[in-house]
This record gives C-alpha cells, structure tokens and sequence, in this order.
C-alpha cells in the first residue's frame, strides 16, 4: 500500500492538528457518544447530555488557544481550510450555542418519550458540520459541511416522530433543505466550470478576469438562493414559521440560531472570498441582497405582528432580523472592514438573545404547556425571574440601548450609513422603519407579562430546573455584555489581514 | 470534445427536476425530481472536469454520497407519514398553517 502511495507521487498533506483541534475533539465526543449508547444501552441514556456539555466545553479550549497563538491565520489543504480570527469567533459561537442547546435540551428531552442518545449524537454533528463550514474556503468542504449541517436537523425537528405536527415540520424543512442544497450544487457546478477550480481563492479570481460572466452571474444567483432558503430569506421563508412551532422547542431553538447563523456564515465566504473582489460579480450581489434584505425585514416583520403564538412570532421575528444582517452586504464591495464585522457582530448578539428568549418559552412552557402570548399573561406573578429576563430579551431584540440588540443593529446601520449609496440608503431607512414596526410585537409580549392577570387566577411558581437557569444566565449575561461593552467583540470580528487590502 | 450537449442535457434535467419540485404531490416523486436535479449537477461537475482538472469529478463523487444519506432520511420521513396518515400527499400537511 505505501509503495503504491509512494508511486503515484503522492505525499501527505502537512498537517496542523492545533487549527483542527475543536473539529477533532468534536468528532471523538460524536463517537465517545455512540459508544456509550451501544455499551450501556438504557443506562447510558442519562450521561448522554452530560457528555456531549463536556465535549462542546471541551471543543471551546483549543479556540482559545488558537486564539492567543501567534500564528493568528492558518490555512491547511492548499488554502482549501482557513482558521483566522473570524473563523474562531464564528466556531466559538456555533459551539457555545450548541452547548446553550444541550442545555435547554437536557429537561425537556429526558421528561419527553425521546431517544436521548441519538438526540445529541445528532446535535454535535450539526455543530461540527457549522465549525467545518466557518473555516471552508473550497465548494467541496463548504457542501460537505452544510450537508453535515443540515441532514441531522432535518432528522431532530420531527424528533416527536409519533406528533404529526412535528412530523410535518421535519419534513417541509426537509423537502425545503434538500431542494434549496441541489438548487445551490447547480450554482457551485457552474462556478467550477466558469473557473477550473474548487477553491474559492481561485474562482475568485477568475471572476475578476471577466471571463464567462453569464454563467457566474447565473452561479452567483443559485448559490444566494440556495443559502436563502437556510437563513429564511423571503421568499425563501415559508417552511420557517412551520417549521419552528412543529419542532420540539430546544431544536426550534437551535435551528434559529445556530442553523441560521451557518447559512449566514457560508454566505459570508463566498460573498467575502469569492466575489466581492470583482465588480461585475458585485453588481449581480448587490441587487439580489437588496431585495433579499428588504423584502425578509419588512415581511417578516409585518407578519409577526399577527402572530398569537410566541415561537411563531419569533419566527417571523428570525425572518426579520435576518434582512437586517444580510443589509450590510450590500455595502461589502466598497466598505469590505466595516461591512463583515458588523454582520458577525450581529451574528453574534441575536443568538445570544434569541437562544434566551427561547430559553424563558422553554421555562415557561413547563407550567403553561403552551406557547401562545396569551399563556404568559400575568407571568410576573409566577415567574418574576423569568420576566424580568424576557423582557430584557425583549429590548435587545428591539434594539433599547445598553441592552445587546442596539449595538448589533447599530453597527449596521452604520456601515450602510457609510457605504453612501442608494442601495444602503435605502436599506437604513427601511431598517430604521422596521426597528419601529417589531418593537409593537415585542411590546406585547412584554405587556402581557407585567401587566395581564393570570390566567384562572393560577399563580404557582414554574419549577425551572438547573440545566435552565445555566443556559438563561449564559445567554442574559452575554447579551448584557456585549452591548455594554461592545469593544469585545469588535476587536475579535476585525477584518482577517488577507482581506484588508 | 464539445461539452454543449452534456450542458445542455444538465440544464434540461435541471428545468425538470424544478419543474417536478414545484408541480409533484406525491413525496416520493418530489424527491425523484430532486435527484433529477442532483443527476443535472453531476453531469455538469463531470463535463467540466473533462476542460480543468480531476476535482470536478471527485466533486461529483461526494455529490452522490450524500445524495443517498438525503434521500435515506427523506424516504424514512415519507414512510414515517405514510405509517400515521395512510398518504404521503404533501398537500395534506396542513396542520401548522403560517
């Protein structure tokens, strides 16, 4: 076999398996897992959640020695893998909210008549698939990772496989999923063959050459469409609302934050390392994620206002705010350091204070059994902690300052001030108009917890229990955080070096 | 060689397959059609890789790999409908309504 490999000319890659650490320990934890599951069978179901905590705090060390070392941009593979400094916030993010998932999973998982092992052996696939897509710049990774992304997403939204509301929500998101993957695949085809590459160093620069421009601007068209679908762009969005209320709530909450943020995310490396060197390239993204961004926010928007039922709203709120983090896009060509670390700090506030807010709905839930706005009337009466913790979830997400959300939104709105064309213009006005329309749905929310009456005068205090209050003070903390002291984030979402130019 | 006929052939079951996606009812032919979509995608990654280098047609390796775990899931999903609603018409999921 060596002598085979020896004469075909084929050597090793050279690799650094301190920039593959988090992946590795990720992927060892996936099998420690099964193992456990097929060793102690039934009893092995209660470490379960244990272990895969553990796995994703443990995958969290080697990101923050990567990001203390020197070397602060590895790329392995012939550039096909990048670890820099956003990577590393991005990987932090997937993971941490992975494990703020874990948390809110362990209760609700193990009451439920659930299968727990496979539950989480499927979760941390989907987030090593997210830390593999984070630091993909080549089509073949970047498909592989968002299909290791996605297929096990699709299986934990219809986890309640004997509900049929949920089978219904696993599969609308699985019919959505795959035909939105092959739509996106058709795109990748024709960038390969425009460029004679995979990587997208390469077909970047191809692009700028001006050769085939037809079909990349076709290719550039399905790819952006195909990652629609995953963040819940309109028109890509009707499988979103479905799909959160049918789903068990943790996994709702898990596919609004961490499963958006990676379509966010590969939408990031092509529009940064691919096209945006290219002016003509620009002029295909430009409008697309004109319209992408101002339809998303204003639809979004006006739907969840009608909405009865929380996670719905949310729902309609993710579909908001994602306009809001696509805006700066559209300013990424000419005000490339302003534009991506605004759309990464926003990644990163709106997980925070969205995994809290439905944290407090999974909390909440535990006494009401339900999720419409009106179960939480009167909340302050039987959960004050909660609704002191809702309510600043509220106002980041509205955008009250010091709270999160207002830094997040105001950094976009910035580098769209910044950018200085009519597309920004346009989109900061109809940013700014939307802020205005959500804060009526969020308000509600809020006004019917502090100033309702209980519903049936029933006022016994919701057990929440310690997983819950873990993963409520990791998220109110950082959402606290990082709008009072925004700088944290700014410096680590800096723009890598290879990229300023 | 031309690589017109191959495109063109890709493009025809592309146009197809969307067509299927967005006309079909039936779950199992809707993901029929994607796989057409998917076979549209492979012929395009192997005509190409006949102009540049070898990484079209391990592109198109991988693309079949992972179209058989999507459709594994996707046909377990159908049967998992089929088993409680005696149809697997994708119209009759209307349960959740937005």
């Amino acid at each position: 076999m060596g002598g085979l490999i020896a004469a075909a000319g084929w050597a090793p890659p050279a690799m650094d398996w301190h920039a593959l650490a988090p992946e590795v320990i990720l992927a060892a934890g996936i099998c420690v897992l099964i193992l456990v599951d097929v060793v102690l069978l039934e009893r092995g179901k209660a470490f379960a959640s244990a272990i895969s905590g553990l796995v994703l705090l443990a995958a969290v060390v080697p990101l923050l020695t990567l990001a203390v070392s020197d070397d602060t941009s590895r790329s392995l593979f012939g550039g096909a893998y990048v670890v820099d400094r956003s990577a590393l916030l991005l990987k932090a993010l997937f993971i941490i909210s992975g494990y703020v998932t874990v948390l809110l999973s362990t209760n609700y998982v193990a009451e439920g008549e659930y299968w727990e092992s496979e539950y989480y052996t499927l979760l941390l696939s989907s987030v090593l698939g997210m830390s593999v897509i984070s630091s993909s710049r080549d089509l073949i990774g970047i498909f592989i990772a968002f299909e290791l992304l996605s297929i096990p997403s699709y299986m934990i939204a219809a986890w309640r496989k004997r509900d049929t509301r949920s089978q219904e929500a696993g599969f609308k998101y699985f019919l959505m999923g795959v035909f939105a993957t092959s739509v996106l695949l058709y795109g990748m085809s024709l960038l390969y063959g425009a460029s004679g590459s995979t990587l997208l160093s390469k077909i970047g620069e191809t692009v700028e050459s001006g050769r085939a421009t037809p079909a990349v601007g076709l290719a550039i068209l399905f790819v952006l469409i195909g990652f629609g679908f995953k963040i819940s762009a309109v028109p890509f969005h009707s499988w979103a609302p479905d799909t959160y209320e049918g789903a068990p709530t943790p996994v709702t909450a898990f596919l609004s934050v961490a499963s958006k943020s990676a379509g966010f995310v590969a939408i990031l490396n092509f529009v940064f390392y691919c096209f945006i060197q290219n002016s003509s390239a620009t002029d295909v993204v430009v409008p697309v994620v004109f319209v992408l961004s101002a339809l998303s926010m204003t639809v979004g928007n006006l739907i969840a206002l009608k909405q009865d039922n929380v996670v719905r709203m949310l729902a309609y709120s993710g579909i908001g705010q994602a306009g809001f983090i696509l805006a700066p896009l559209v300013v990424a060509h000419d005000r490339l350091s302003d534009a991506l670390p605004s759309i990464v700090v926003y990644l990163v506030i709106y997980s925070a204070m969205n995994l809290g807010a439905f944290g407090v709905v999974i909390a909440a839930a535990r006494k009401t059994r339900s999720a419409e706005i009106s179960s939480m009337n009167g909340m302050l009466q039987w959960a004050p902690g909660l609704t002191v913790l809702m309510s600043v979830f509220m106002a980041s997400l509205i955008g009250i300052p010091p709270i999160g959300g207002w830094y997040a939104k105001f950094s976009v709105w910035r580098s769209l001030l910044q950018g200085a064309t009519g597309w920004s213009y346009a989109l900061a006005v109809l940013i700014a108009i939307n802020t205005a329309i959500a804060a009526a749905y969020y308000l509600r929310v809020t006004k019917a917890m502090w100033f309702e009456e209980a519903n049936d005068g029933d006022v016994t205090p919701v057990d929440v229990p310690p997983s819950l209050r873990l993963a409520l003070a990791i998220t109110v903390v950082a959402t606290l955080l990082f709008g009072i002291v925004p700088s944290l984030l700014t410096d680590a979402a800096a723009v890598p070096l290879a990229l300023g130019h | 060689m031309l690589i017109n006929q191959f495109l063109l052939l890709a493009a025809i079951l592309f146009c197809i397959g969307v067509y299927g996606v967005l006309v079909r009812r039936n779950g199992v032919l809707v993901l029929m059609s994607i796989e057409l979509i998917l076979n549209a995608v492979n012929i395009n990654l192997v005509a190409f890789g006949t102009q540049h280098d070898i990484s079209g047609q391990v592109f198109a390796l991988f693309v079949i790999a992972v179209a058989a775990a999507e459709v594994g899931v996707g046909l377990a999903m159908v049967l998992l409908l089929y088993r409680t609603r005696r149809s697997i018409n994708i119209d009759e999921l209307d349960e959740l309504k937005g």
